[in-house]
C-alpha cells in the first residue's frame, strides 16, 4: 500500500511518500505566502522523484500549522497527534516527544499504543520556538548551521534574564559589547530556550525515553542544552524534520486499512 | 452517533429584554428622579436597594463584556484607556470600562450614563482601584467593604462580623451621601432575592449534569448574566424560577443543546468574548461545553451536601430561617457571599480545583478547557495549579491564552488548532476545513 504525508509548517512543507515500511521519497519545500502553491509543488515533486502517478497513492493525509490549506488530501492529522504516530513508529520507547518547529514548541505525552495522553504547546511567545535562535544568529553573525555548533564549545553558564525573545535578543547585544565569547553567547541562548520549552514539557511529564522532533532538532547545541537541562538523553531520530509527515502517511495507511 | 431534538430556549427573549431593560433604566434613572450607581457583579448590591425602588446599578464586569462582545467599540475604548497611560496587562473589563467612561460613550446608545455613587468590595485586586479611579475621575463618593476573611470553610463569627460591621457602616455612609433614609424592609426583600436567584441559577446549571445536556456554555452566558446585573433583583429571581422550569422541561423531553452529542467539556473563567465561535467551533464535533466553574459559580450559589455531591445551596427562606431585622438581613448576606464558590480560590487553588474535580465527576465530563485568561488576574490566578490538579486526577485538559475583554490577545488560528488536537487526544474526529 502506497500513502503519503503532507506536513505544512511555518517555514517548510515536508512531502514523504510511504510505501508499505519503506520511505520512498521525502521533498522539502519553503512554505512562502501560498502553503496550497508550495503542498502541490512539493507532492509533485516526490510523485517525479518516485515516478508514481497520484493515482498511485491510495491515500493522503495532512499535518501541520497548515493542513487544511493542503490539497488533494483525503483528511487531516493535528501536529501532535502526527508526532506520536511518527515517533512511536520510528522509536517505539519513546514516551515524551518534543517537537520544536520554526513557528511553535509542543510536548507530547505518548501511550506505548502511540496514543496522546496529554500535550503542551507554548503559548503566544517566541522564547521556544526555532524563530529565536535564528534571530540570534543573525544578531551573533552567525550561520545558523553554524550556531549549534559554537555553543558546544563552550562550558560557561551565563544565565540569560529575559523571558523575551525580543529582549533576549537585547541581552545578546549587550553581552557582544561585553566582549563575550561568541561560543559562550551561543551557550547561553541554547540553555535559556531549552529552559523555555523544557518547563513547557514538564507539563505533561518527562517520561523516558525523551525524543526531540522537528527542525531544531538538527541543532546540536540544542539537543545537548535540551539533555543537560533534563538530565536525560534526547533521541534524535533520523530525519527528524519528517517525523509528522511520516504519521501523517501512517495515518492515512490506518484510513486505508 | 445518537441525534437529539433541538430547540431554542422559549424563555430567550424575555432575557434579552431583561438585559437591556437593566442598561435602559440604569440610562433614564435621572429622568425619573432615581439614583444611579456603580460597582462590581460581585458587590453587595442588595444593600443600596433599601435606599428605594428608583436606585439602579450598572455592574462593571458584564458592561465590559458587552463592550469587548462589539470589537470595534472595545478597540476605541481600550485605546483610550492606554493613551491615559494605563498599562494592557490590567484588567481588561475595567480598561474597556474606563475607555468608556473617557470617551463618554455607552455602549447601549448614548452618552456614558454618570454614577451618583460607587459601591463596591475587595475580592479582586483589580475591583478595589477600579471604582476608586470611577470615583475620582468623575467626583462622587465611594465606599468599598474588604472580604478578604479567607476562604469559607474557615469562616467563625469574628471573620463574619468583620464584613457585616462594615455593611452597617455602609447603609450609614448611603444615608449620608444621597441624603435618603434607608428603609430595611427593601433590603430584606433585596436579601431574599439574591439568596434566590443565586440558589435558583446553581439549580439550572444543576440540570446539565443530564446528558443529554439541556444547555450549552455559550448560551448559557446570555442567561447568567442577569445574576452579575442584579442578584437582588425580583425580576431576576422570577426570570430564573422560570427558565429552571423550562430547563426542566427540556430534560424531561432530552432537547438537546447540541443535537449530536458526544463529548462533554467545561471550561474556566471568562471567555474570550469577541471570539465566542469557539464554542460554536466545539459544537462541529460535538462536544458540548456544559459550563464551567465560573459560569454556575460566579454567581450561583452553591453548597457540599451530605451525600458528597455539589449542589445549589439551601436558602435560608428554604430552611426557615427569619429575616426581620437590618442585622439578620446583612449577617445573611455576609454569610451568603463568602461562601461565593469563585471567592475561594483567591486563598487557595486547591479549593478551586476539588470544585472542578467535582463537577467533572458529576456532570461526566470527558475533559477540560481553561483559559488562560491575561485579562482576568483574579479568576486566573493559580490557574496552573488547577491544571495540574485535573491532569494528576486523570483528567484530559487543555489550555488556551487569550483575553476575555482585549481581542488584540487572542489567535483565533491557533486557539482552533489547539481544539483539534484536544478533539483528537479525546477521539473525536475532526472536521475537514
Amino acid at each position: 500500500m502506497i500513502t503519503s504525508g503532507i506536513d505544512i509548517g511555518a517555514k517548510f512543507v515536508k512531502v514523504l511518500i510511504l510505501k508499505d515500511d519503506e520511505v520512498l521519497c521525502r521533498v522539502q519545500e519553503r512554505t512562502g505566502f501560498d502553503p496550497s502553491a508550495a503542498a502541490k509543488r512539493a507532492f509533485a515533486a516526490a510523485l517525479s522523484q518516485t515516478g508514481l502517478k497520484e493515482e498511485d497513492i491510495e491515500s493522503v493525509y495532512a499535518t501541520g500549522a497548515g493542513r487544511k490549506k493542503a490539497p488533494h488530501v483525503h483528511d487531516s492529522i493535528t501536529d501532535v497527534g502526527a508526532a506520536a504516530k511518527g515517533i512511536a513508529y520510528l522509536q517505539p520507547s519513546v514516551r515524551t516527544v518534543i517537537d520544536v518547529g520554526g513557528e511553535e514548541g509542543r510536548a507530547v505525552k505518548v501511550s506505548a499504543a502511540g496514543k496522546v495522553e496529554d500535550f503542551a504547546i507554548n503559548e503566544q511567545c517566541a522564547a521556544g520556538a526555532g524563530s529565536f535562535t535564528e534571530a540570534i544568529a543573525r544578531a551573533l553573525e552567525v550561520p545558523l548551521e553554524e550556531f549549534g555548533r559554537l555553543s558546544l564549545q563552550s562550558s560557561a553558564t551565563i544565565p540569560m534574564n529575559a523571558q523575551c525573545a525580543v529582549f533576549a535578543e537585547s541581552e545578546v547585544v549587550s553581552l557582544v559589547h561585553a566582549k563575550t565569547p561568541k561560543a559562550d553567547i551561543a551557550r547561553a541562548v541554547h540553555d535559556a530556550i531549552a529552559s523555555r520549552i523544557i518547563s513547557m514539557v514538564r507539563r505533561v511529564g518527562i517520561n523516558n525515553d525523551v525524543a526531540l522532533i522537528g527542525g531544531v532538532a538538527f541543532n546540536p547545541g540544542f539537543v545537548d542544552a535540551l539533555s543537560r537541562g533534563m538530565e536525560t538523553e534526547v533521541v534524535v531520530v533520523e530525519h527528524p524534520d519528517y517525523v509528522g509527515a511520516l504519521g501523517a502517511a501512517l495515518a492515512a495507511r490506518e484510513r486505508s486499512k | 452517533m445518537a441525534e437529539y431534538k433541538a430547540e431554542p430556549l422559549k424563555c430567550w427573549n424575555k432575557a434579552k429584554e431583561l438585559r437591556l431593560k437593566y442598561y435602559k433604566d440604569y440610562q433614564d434613572a435621572h429622568k425619573n428622579g432615581g439614583l444611579r450607581w456603580t460597582g462590581g457583579a460581585w458587590s453587595f448590591d442588595a444593600i443600596p436597594a433599601g435606599l428605594g425602588r428608583d436606585v439602579y446599578n450598572i455592574t462593571g464586569e458584564p458592561y465590559g463584556a458587552s463592550l469587548a462582545f462589539d470589537r470595534k467599540l472595545s478597540i476605541e475604548c481600550l485605546e483610550a484607556a492606554e493613551a491615559k497611560g494605563w498599562a494592557r496587562d490590567l484588567c481588561a473589563y475595567m480598561r474597556n470600562y474606563w475607555g468608556s467612561m473617557y470617551l463618554g460613550k455607552f455602549a447601549f446608545g448614548g452618552e456614558y450614563p454618570e454614577p451618583d455613587f460607587c459601591f463596591q468590595d475587595h475580592i479582586c485586586c483589580s475591583h478595589g482601584k477600579w471604582y476608586q479611579h470611577v470615583a475620582e475621575y468623575k467626583k462622587v463618593p465611594y465606599f468599598c467593604i474588604d472580604v478578604s476573611v479567607g476562604p469559607y470553610e474557615d469562616l467563625d463569627e469574628d471573620r463574619l462580623m468583620f464584613v457585616v460591621n462594615q455593611m452597617h457602616e455602609s447603609i450609614e455612609w448611603l444615608e449620608k451621601v444621597t441624603g435618603r433614609k434607608y428603609q430595611d424592609e427593601l433590603l430584606i426583600e433585596a436579601v431574599k432575592n439574591e439568596c434566590r436567584s443565586t440558589s435558583v441559577w446553581a439549580e439550572i446549571c444543576a440540570l446539565n449534569t443530564h446528558r443529554p445536556a439541556p444547555l450549552d456554555e455559550k448560551t448559557m452566558y446570555s442567561l447568567y448574566v442577569h445574576g452579575t446585573l442584579a442578584k437582588h433583583n425580583k425580576e431576576i429571581a422570577d426570570f430564573y424560577e422560570e427558565l429552571r422550569d423550562e430547563v426542566k422541561h427540556r430534560v424531561e423531553n432530552h432537547i438537546a443543546a447540541v443535537p449530536h452529542e458526544q463529548c462533554r467539556l467545561m471550561s474556566d473563567t471568562q471567555p474570550p468574548w469577541g471570539f465566542l465561535k469557539v464554542f460554536r467551533y466545539l459544537e462541529s464535533f460535538g462536544a458540548v461545553s456544559i459550563g464551567s466553574l465560573y459560569t454556575f459559580g460566579l454567581i450561583g450559589n452553591w453548597e457540599w451536601k451530605e451525600d458528597g455531591s455539589w449542589g445549589p445551596r439551601t436558602t435560608p427562606m428554604q430552611k426557615g430561617e427569619k429575616i426581620e431585622t437590618r442585622d439578620q438581613a446583612l449577617r445573611i448576606l455576609a454569610d451568603w457571599n463568602l461562601s461565593k464558590p469563585e471567592w475561594q480560590h483567591f486563598y487557595d487553588p486547591n479549593l478551586k480545583t476539588k470544585m472542578m474535580l467535582q463537577i467533572v465527576k458529576q456532570w461526566q465530563l470527558d475533559g477540560v478547557m481553561l483559559h488562560l485568561n491575561r485579562g482576568c488576574e483574579g479568576l486566573s490566578c493559580g490557574i496552573m495549579e488547577n491544571r495540574l490538579g485535573i491532569a494528576k486526577a486523570g483528567v484530559p485538559v487543555m489550555t488556551f491564552e487569550g483575553n476575555m475583554g482585549d481581542e488584540r490577545e487572542f489567535d483565533e488560528g491557533r486557539v482552533m488548532a489547539r481544539i483539534d488536537s484536544f478533539m483528537e487526544t479525546l477521539g473525536v474526529k475532526a472536521p475537514m476545513a
